[in-house]
Formats: structure tokens, C-alpha cells, sequence
């Protein structure tokens, strides 16, 4: 009943989010309900369009686990972004340069290492929080800057890709990849949308089980709770700090899966529209519930890609104007204590 | 003699690309030694340099972008303490939100200004600044050196961040002390975006802060919210960028740097910086905690 409640009022500051986002479009002379109707008509209009949504679906859910889980441990992960790139990245390099793995280790062998390499971008803020103090903000900002410029180098300066001119690896072996046994992609064809989905959706579930039905889990929400408290029970909230860091750096590092193996084959500099900070506005839209991520991330997904399609069907709206809706939907959501606030004053 | 010459560049160099940062320092300063964590200062910064450069080119003067770059700067902060202040959001998320906001703002409003995303068309030579906003941001500098610990706005304002409920029971608002903080803050966070699209460039282009908001919030907590030290840490980031800039190219042992390896510099100094430094115990006592 609680929890119901509490998605409403999450649900109303979506809604108030979007309405002030579209009615900033009258400065551009436009009119605010046609562009809802773009938006909507091109998240979901077509098998093409959904199944597009639905691939963007999947990096989103990763990425709202991974800030949801980050939360929960009183953390904000905005590192995410940094960490699915190196995740990408190594991912595709061990794709790149070790073409003798056989196929059903090879996949298994990739992702892991990209996972591995999410996870180390997340247990250095994680660290130096923790044991140093310094501001995880801060920290994972950085680490998302060096991560753009070492996965450039070593994009095109180890494995290039030898036929095209653009920023982007080597494709992968074709025993890296699964397509053959994917289910989703047969339903959408021509799109990136592919099995990986039903991958997020078991993971969503395992990390709502571990935070809610195991110990381990409860000590680190505990920890998000009340660092001194669960001290006090004996609980170290510097090594549950390190652990969610690093475990959310992982869960951004999945990303790997649905964009090197499951779609692209490669990686491509610049592939993500920002899914790490995208991630913010589903886990807060989640309330930080890793079941909640799922139908978030959706509602994301589906606003991203409709206003990716503004640029081509309005002569004034560009895709920008995704951020700006993102940025609202937050700001909606954030101000809920508000209202809580004045409640509770009331009585 | 060749040595001086690089040396005395580089200092010069150094100076110069303080600026920007010195005034977002000196930005997050006023919102934090008031209580209110400041991430929006990137955001803050990128207003800022868009505004002066719109309004710079409009009116061909670097000052009118200035002053307009003040204004935007005050109107970012208002809508950033409408929100931790009155509605109480959380700071760090509602920082982070107005930062995507600005980014989604700017291109939305240069496509309706100009017909491109891109960056705004340059200001000519003469309508630049050559040396102004470093002399203004040495000024800022020494004045909230002397203004924050000897004259009483000063001592409100560190109240606020200490110990609120003081600042109450002796009649202040500390919620007005907080206002009034925040809105500075946006305003030198702006000047240090109308230093980096007036001074060190010509124009606005996307991104130009590169997460010089954060830099400036690091060299803060490196510098114990004190404005004479956090200033002595933008000079330190400054002079790394230099060098950063000055090795691009070069060569060592007949092997060129990479230039991504060169650029990140900047960065893995400041965690370097962020992390050498216990900044916990430093911090004002009531940062990040709302009025009740």
C-alpha cells in the first residue's frame, strides 16, 4: 500500500516533469501536444520504432541498477557513464584479439572481463570514498573524462577497426556473439533490440532479491540508511561502500552485452547517449527499487527515442531536448520530500 | 635563456586559465560555506559562457556579456535555491538535474537563435577580454578574503553553514542568509563561463567547461573552504592544464605522447588531489543539511 502510494506521487512528478518540458516548446513555436504526440508516436508507433525503444530498454535498466544499487549504500553513482564505456571497450577488445576462444565460452569470457573492468571503474570512487572521504561525485565525474580519453586511444590506436574511417574497434569474432540463439532480435528485425533484455529483466530480479532477502543486502541498506547506526550493529559501512561502488560499476559494465555482443559487434566511440546519466532519472523514478528500474527504464527509453526523432520531424526541437525532459522528470521527482515535508507539518 | 621563455609562458599560461576556475571556486564557496552543496556550479558555468557570448556578440562588448552573464548567473541560482531551499530536494540530485538541464537548454536555445547546435559565431578581437576578469578574479578573491571573516554578511553566511539554529534564535533568516548565497554563487560560477567564452576563447562552444565546475568544487574541498587556498588549488590545476597543453605533441625519446593520455591529466590530478586530501572533518558543519 505504501509502496503504491510512493509510485504514484513518483508517477505525478513524471508527469508534471513532462508537461513543464513540453511547454518550454512553446518558445520554439511549437505546439507542446503535437510534439507528445510525436514523442509517443515514435517510442512505440511501429514494430521498428518499439523494437528501438526496447533497445534502448536494455542499457537503461543496467544503468538504473547500477545508480539504484549505488543509492541504496547512500552513494550516488554518476560514474556510470565512464564505467559502461571501459566495460564496452574491454569487452570488445578481448572479442578483438583473442579469436581462438570457442563459442559458448567465448561470450561468457568477454562479458566477464568487461564486467571486471566496469567494476574496477566503480571500486576506485567506491575506495576512495570510503577509506579517504573524497567526494564520490567528484571522483566518478573524473573517472568518466579519463575514461572517454583512454577507451579513444585504445580504440584507434590498438584495435581499429582497418575498414572504416570512423572512431570504432574491430568487429568482434562471430563465435562472440549470439544472435543465432536470440529470441528477441527475431522479433524485431533490423533493429539493435536482442535477448539481452530478458538478461536485465533476471537481473533486476536477482538484485531486488540480494538488497531484499539476503543479509548481505540488508546490511548495505542499512548502511545507506544509517552509516553510524549500522556501525554500531557491528556492520562496516567501508567495506558495504567499496562493494556497492564496485557492484554498480558492474552492473553498468553489462551494458557490454547488450551493445558489443548482443547489437554492434564492435565498439563504437561515442555509442551512448549518456545511458550512465540517463540512469539517474530511472533509478530516482524506481525509488531506487531494482524491480521499479524495469517499467523506469522503459518510460526513458521510450522519451529518448521519441526525442530523437524531434530533430527529424520538427524544424526547431533537436534531440537535446531529451535532457531537458530527463532533467524536469528529476526534478520532479526530487522535490516529493517537499510535499512529504508539508504533510508531515500538517499533522 | 630558451628556458625562461617556456617557463615564463607556461606562469602565464597558468594564470590565465586559473580565471575561470578561481570564479567557480570562489562560486561554490558562497554556497557551501552557507550550507548548501553546490554540484550545479559545471551547469552554473556553461550559462554563464553562453550568455556572455550571445549577449557579448549582440552588442559587440565583452562587458555587456559581463553583465548579462550576471544576471543569468543570479537567475540559475534562484531557480537552484527554489528547489534545496523551498522544496527541499535533495542537493546533490537537483545540482545534478539543473547541470542536464543547461545542457539540454543551451542547444535548444542556440537552434532557435542561430539555426545550429553548434557553437555561437565568434566575437571579434577588440570586443574580447585581454586581462579583465583575471584582475577581477584576484579582486573577488581578496574581498571574500576579507569580507567573509571580518564583516557581518560574512559571519551570517558562515553561521548558515555551521550552525543554522544560532543564526535563528538571533533573529537572522538563515533560509534568506541561504538565498542570497546561492544566487552569488551563480553569479561568480557565471563570470567564470564569461571567462572562458570571452577571455580564453572567442566563443560559446558545447560543453566548453569540461568539467571545470567539478574541478573548481575539488580544488574547494582541497583548499578547506578557504577562498585564499581554494584559489591556490585552482593555480595548481591550472598549471597542470598547462603543461597538459603544452605537452600535446611533443615528443619523448622519438615517441609522441598520446594526446588522450595528455588530456586526461587534468583529471587524474584531481582525483589524485581529491583523494590525498581527508576533506570530511573540514567541512561546514551543516553543509548539505535543509532548515526545518
Amino acid at each position: 500500500m505504501r509502496d503504491g502510494r510512493c509510485y504514484l506521487k513518483r508517477l505525478l512528478g513524471f508527469v508534471l516533469g513532462l508537461t513543464l518540458a513540453l511547454l518550454l516548446t512553446l518558445l520554439a513555436g511549437e505546439n507542446p501536444f503535437n510534439i507528445l504526440m510525436i514523442l509517443v508516436r515514435s517510442a512505440v508507433g511501429t514494430n521498428y520504432d518499439f523494437g528501438l525503444t526496447l533497445s534502448y530498454t536494455t542499457p537503461l535498466i543496467f544503468c538504473g541498477l547500477s545508480v539504484a544499487l549505488a543509492f541504496q549504500a547512500g552513494l550516488f553513482n554518476i560514474g556510470g557513464e565512464g564505467q559502461l564505456q571501459v566495460a564496452a571497450l574491454t569487452t570488445a577488445a578481448v572479442g578483438v584479439l583473442c579469436p581462438q576462444i570457442p563459442f559458448p565460452l567465448a561470450p561468457l569470457v568477454a562479458l566477464a572481463a568487461g564486467v571486471l573492468a566496469g567494476a574496477l571503474w566503480g571500486f576506485v570512487p567506491g575506495f576512495l570514498k570510503a577509506y579517504r572521504g573524497s567526494h564520490e561525485v567528484i571522483v566518478t565525474i573524473m573517472m568518466n573524462f579519463i575514461a572517454a580519453g583512454v577507451t579513444s586511444w585504445v580504440t584507434l590506436e590498438l584495435i581499429p577497426n582497418p575498414n572504416s574511417q570512423n572512431p570504432e574497434s574491430a568487429m568482434v569474432g562471430s563465435q562472440y556473439r549470439f544472435a543465432e540463439y536470440d529470441l528477441i532480435a527475431r522479433y524485431f528485425p533490423d533493429t539493435p533490440a536482442n535477448a539481452s533484455l530478458g538478461f536485465a529483466v533476471v537481473l533486476a530480479i536477482l538484485l531486488w532479491i540480494f538488497l531484499w532477502r539476503t543479509r548481505p543486502g540488508f546490511e548495505l541498506r542499512a548502511v545507506g540508511l544509517n552509516p553510524e547506526a549500522a556501525e554500531r550493529a557491528g556492520i562496516s559501512s567501508k567495506k558495504f561502500r567499496v562493494l556497492a561502488m564496485a557492484g554498480a560499476g558492474a552492473l553498468a559494465g553489462f551494458v557490454a552485452l547488450s551493445e558489443v555482443l548482443g547489437s554492434a559487434g564492435q565498439y563504437r566511440v561515442g555509442f551512448s547517449p549518456e545511458y550512465g546519466f540517463i540512469g539517474i532519472a530511472v533509478a530516482l523514478l524506481a525509488n531506487n527499487n531494482p524491480l521499479g528500474v524495469l517499467p523506469a527504464a522503459f518510460l526513458m527509453a521510450a522519451l529518448h527515442k521519441g526525442a530523437t526523432d524531434l530533430d527529424l520531424e520538427t524544424s526547431t526541437v533537436t534531440r537535446d531536448f531529451s535532457k531537458i525532459i530527463q532533467a524536469f522528470v528529476i526534478l520532479g521527482v526530487a522535490t516529493q520530500a517537499y510535499w512529504e515535508h508539508r504533510k508531515r507539518r500538517k499533522k | 635563456m630558451e628556458f625562461f621563455a617556456v617557463l615564463f609562458a607556461l606562469l602565464f599560461a597558468t594564470l590565465r586559465l586559473a580565471t575561470p576556475l578561481i570564479f567557480a571556486s570562489m562560486g561554490g564557496l558562497m554556497s557551501e560555506r552557507s550550507g548548501v552543496v553546490n554540484i550545479a556550479l559545471e551547469g552554473f558555468m556553461l550559462i554563464g559562457a553562453f550568455t556572455a557570448a550571445v549577449l557579448g556578440l549582440q552588442f559587440e562588448s565583452a562587458w555587456v556579456g559581463l553583465i548579462a552573464a550576471t544576471f543569468a548567473g543570479a537567475l540559475i541560482g534562484a531557480v537552484y535555491a527554489l528547489f534545496v531551499i523551498e522544496l527541499k530536494a535533495d542537493q546533490i540530485i537537483s545540482g545534478m538535474a539543473l547541470n542536464l538541464l543547461v545542457m539540454g537548454l543551451i542547444p535548444f536555445l542556440t537552434k532557435i537563435i542561430f539555426n545550429s547546435t553548434g557553437s555561437t559565431p565568434p566575437l571579434q578581437a577588440q570586443d574580447r577580454f585581454t586581462f579583465e576578469p583575471l584582475v577581477l578574479a584576484i579582486v573577488l578573491v581578496i574581498t571574500l578574503l576579507w569580507g567573509l571573516y571580518q564583516t557581518r554578511g560574512g559571519l551570517w553566511l558562515l553561521f548558515a553553514g555551521e550552525h543554522p539554529e544560532a543564526l535563528i534564535s538571533s533573529g537572522i533568516s538563515a533560509r534568506k542568509v541561504r538565498w542570497v548565497a546561492v544566487m552569488f554563487s551563480g553569479v561568480f560560477a557565471a563570470w567564470g563561463g564569461a571567462s572562458l567564452s570571452l577571455y580564453l576563447s572567442s566563443s560559446y562552444s558545447p560543453l566548453m567547461s569540461g568539467g571545470r565546475g567539478y574541478m573548481a568544487l575539488a580544488a574547494l574541498i582541497f583548499g578547506r573552504w578557504h577562498p585564499g587556498f581554494a584559489a591556490a588549488a585552482c593555480l595548481l590545476f591550472a598549471f597542470v592544464e598547462a603543461i597538459q597543453i603544452r605537452l600535446q605533441g611533443v615528443k619523448v625519446w622519438n615517441y609522441e605522447i598520446p594526446v588522450q593520455f595528455v588530456q586526461i591529466l587534468p583529471y587524474v590530478v584531481t582525483i589524485v588531489v581529491v583523494a590525498g586530501f581527508m576533506g570530511r572533518n573540514q567541512a561546514p558543519k551543516a553543509l548539505g543539511r535543509p532548515l526545518h
